[in-house]
């Protein structure tokens, strides 16, 4: 019995340690505790994944092994996060990092332990547009859009329907807030007027006096930048009472069967945003990870292609230092080259190894422009007969 | 036509909607009146109260619609009004008998019965909240609209439409009956003029062979009952959701402080004061302005006196501004 234990002490103390010198880690930092706490263990099985699957390949920079480090970014405590980053770089060293996961973590992680440490970072779920402009040497990237994107995507459906006035409601929290800024600024810059743009709180039975402020500014829709099942569905309903609007555009948060339930045809020819795509590739990763956790679940995907994009950067440049491979996330996310999907990377890092050029596009279609983020896939959705229904891709 | 617009813009947005909200609080605040006049205390349960008659009258109006019983053009619920009633009356009388009886034998201060009523909120939203779950629930059914913004545009060829729902007419039309009835029942039954009597002297009242259990009794009962009705109105003219009772409480007490509390005319007019202030404080006029102007001329402002973000601030500054100028509230009540 004592003989078994020290074998295996010895044995898990020489895997861990020496064994693997020369082994490449990747630090998952997601929210494991905290307000994602229920999200998270699928966006790390996302990006742990695709790191098994490289590592099984054995074809990494001539037959390195790929480890993960879990580390907790808890979403809402910078300062835990950062210590958490911190100690997967110095301690574990890490050669990259797949997170974290909420957009105010993200930054005071990138500002803190990566930009100091000049280590490259991928963020699976950050949407704020704030970390578009943020400064990052080239180190950070991000497979999730920016809602700076989908502002821009709103602003180019209502011209291309010609519609020229609108009306802004927002749910007054940071979602709401962030997503009505980047729309406003879409939209004028394109030529469109916002009569107004008022604030909504959830959680209240009566959004007439709202509805009665956005009425008397006036616009051809009124944009609900909200939650179906909360503040965003009162005010369509207010405006529907006193007929103020009769046409509604709906961004990601409104977008969902339980609206169209609620209302049926009397909200027909209202459209929206919902994030998603035509790629195979979603499908492929929920087929690749079977029963072992969700991989249809919010971001996981795009943990997944984080962790790949790390990777499959590192075979291109043909080194594990940040600096040398962070000018290939990019090459190796757009075209040209061959199209990869989940379950194709041994495939990608082959054609890598022999010199050849791939575009991967992974669970979440990955196409990544400006600094460094997913350019964002949206469906054009328009309510017919009363149900949502898919009519144009963004 | 410009003109008629305007009018029709003012109605639609400012003067139904009103009118309703304050019909909604007038018979809230009538209830917080009556507990006040016989019990002298604050009672913040009242909102909770609403809302667990309203939640009763809700399941009996599910069970209803299952069983295929409609009430044609007007909502179920109104069919289901009954049990909620009985249900509220019995919930009230249970808290008087198992809290409230106990600090009324120790002639405990009304400051303490007012801390108690909060526990028994608290006690009350936990409950119901058990029981009907904190989500979203739609009471209304049958017709929903007497006229249609749409229709009324086609009929009169306006450019604005005026917008008026069944729910709307029936909740001012129940806040006149029911203040109706608690006149009557007040000034003219003997149970009334005892009730009045043992509001004005206790102790005379007590010589005179009035009984106090029963006095108590029956407020609670008219609570129950102004709790319930209005309680179902606001879910039928609104939904009904657990949550908003809370936010309702403040607006409810500023109407009966406002209107004089202890007064039923005054918790009335206390009432229609704080709907109309809400509402015509937050309304942007801009609309309406360009409709009534000369010529082409378009304000450049929305013509906003206060975002709607600050509607609630509304009853708070009124409320202290009477308590400050005139704190027997506008008809002569007592002190609180």
């Amino acid at each position: 019995m004592m003989k078994k234990f020290i074998c295996s002490v010895v044995g898990i103390v020489l895997s861990s340690g020496f064994a693997m010198a020369d082994d490449v880690k990747i630090g998952i930092l997601m929210g494991f505790t905290g307000p994602i706490e229920s999200l998270a263990p699928d966006i790390a099985a996302g990006g742990e994944l695709a790191i098994s699957e490289v590592s099984d390949s054995g074809m990494l920079l001539g037959g390195h092994s790929v480890v993960a480090v879990r580390g907790d970014s808890t979403c809402v405590d910078a300062a835990a996060a950062t210590a958490a980053a911190e100690r997967l770089v110095t301690s574990d060293g890490v050669a990259a990092i797949n997170g974290a996961n909420c957009s105010g973590v993200t930054t005071a992680v990138l500002n803190n332990v990566v930009l100091p440490n000049g280590i490259v970072m991928i963020s699976p779920s950050a949407t704020t547009p704030a970390l578009s402009t943020a400064e990052d040497n080239g180190l950070f990237f991000r497979t999730a859009p920016s809602d700076a994107r989908q502002g821009q995507v709103m602003a180019n459906i209502l011209g291309s329907r010609g519609i020229t006035s609108v009306a802004v409601t927002y749910t007054n929290n940071d979602y709401g807030k962030g997503l009505a800024d980047s729309f406003q600024s879409a939209y004028s810059g394109a030529g469109g007027e916002i009569t107004t743009s008022v604030s909504h709180e959830d959680g209240k039975a009566d959004y007439s006096a709202e509805v009665a402020t956005l009425a008397s500014a006036g616009g051809e829709v009124l944009v609900v930048i909200g939650y179906l099942d909360q503040g965003g569905k009162g005010v369509i309903q207010a405006s529907l009472d006193n007929g103020a609007f009769e046409a509604f555009m709906l961004p990601d948060g409104m977008v969902g069967e339980s609206l169209t339930d609620a209302f049926g045809t009397d909200i027909n020819g209202s459209f929206g945003t919902r994030p998603g795509t035509d790629s195979p590739g979603a499908t492929m990763l929920s087929d690749l990870a079977g029963s072992s956790f969700k991989a249809s679940g919010p971001y996981a995907g795009e943990s997944y292609d984080a962790s790949a994009l790390i990777l499959l950067a590192m075979q291109s440049a043909g080194s594990t230092n940040s600096a040398d491979f962070k000018s290939h996330v990019e090459k190796v996310a757009n075209a040209p080259g061959e199209k990869i999907y989940p379950g194709e990377l041994a495939k990608a890092l082959k054609i890598l190894a022999d010199g050849g050029e791939i575009d991967y596009v992974g669970a979440s279609a990955v196409e990544l422009i400006g600094p460094g983020e997913s350019s964002g896939s949206y469906f054009e959705v328009e309510v017919k007969k009363g149900t949502f229904e898919k009519v144009a891709n963004h | 036509m410009d003109f008629l617009n305007a009018i029709v813009l003012f109605c639609n947005f400012v003067l139904v909607p009103a009118t309703t909200y304050g019909a909604q609080l007038a018979l809230g605040a009538l209830g917080i009146t009556v507990i006040y006049r016989i019990l002298r205390f604050a009672n913040f349960a009242h909102s909770e109260l609403m809302s667990w008659g309203a939640m009763l009258t809700l399941f009996m109006t599910w069970y209803l619609q299952s069983v295929g019983i409609h009430a044609g053009p007007l909502p179920t619920a109104l069919l289901a009004l009954p049990v909620g009633i009985l249900g509220a009356i019995a919930m009230a009388l249970t808290t008087e008998r198992t809290v409230y009886r106990f600090y009324r034998k120790q002639r405990a201060s009304s400051i303490t019965f007012a801390i108690v009523s909060v526990g028994v909120m608290f006690v009350m939203a936990g409950l119901t909240r058990f029981m009907i779950g904190p989500g979203e629930q739609v009471m209304a059914d049958g017709q929903r609209f007497l006229i249609k913004a749409v229709e009324f545009k086609r009929m009169t060829g306006l450019d604005e439409g005026l917008a008026i729902k069944t729910t709307q007419v029936i909740t001012i039309a129940a806040a006149i009956a029911m203040a109706g009835f608690l006149f009557w029942f007040l000034y003219r039954t003997r149970s009334g003029k005892a009730m009045r009597a043992f509001s004005d002297n206790e102790d005379l009242a007590l010589l005179s062979g009035i009984n106090p259990d029963r006095i108590v009794a029956i407020a609670w009962i008219l609570a129950a009952i102004l709790a319930t009705l209005s309680g179902t109105l606001y879910g039928l003219d609104k939904s009904y959701k657990p949550f908003v009772f809370m936010q309702l409480l403040l607006p409810i007490f500023a109407s009966a402080i406002v209107g004089g509390i202890g007064q039923p005319v005054g918790a009335i007019l206390g009432g229609f004061v704080i709907a109309y202030s809400e509402v015509l404080l937050t309304y942007a006029y801009r609309k309406f302005v360009t409709y009534l102007a000369p010529g082409d001329w378009k304000p450049e402002g929305l013509l906003q006196l206060l975002s709607t973000d600050y509607k609630f601030a509304i009853s708070f500054i009124i409320l202290v501004i009477v308590l400050l100028i005139r704190p027997t509230g506008i008809i002569r009540g007592k002190l609180l």
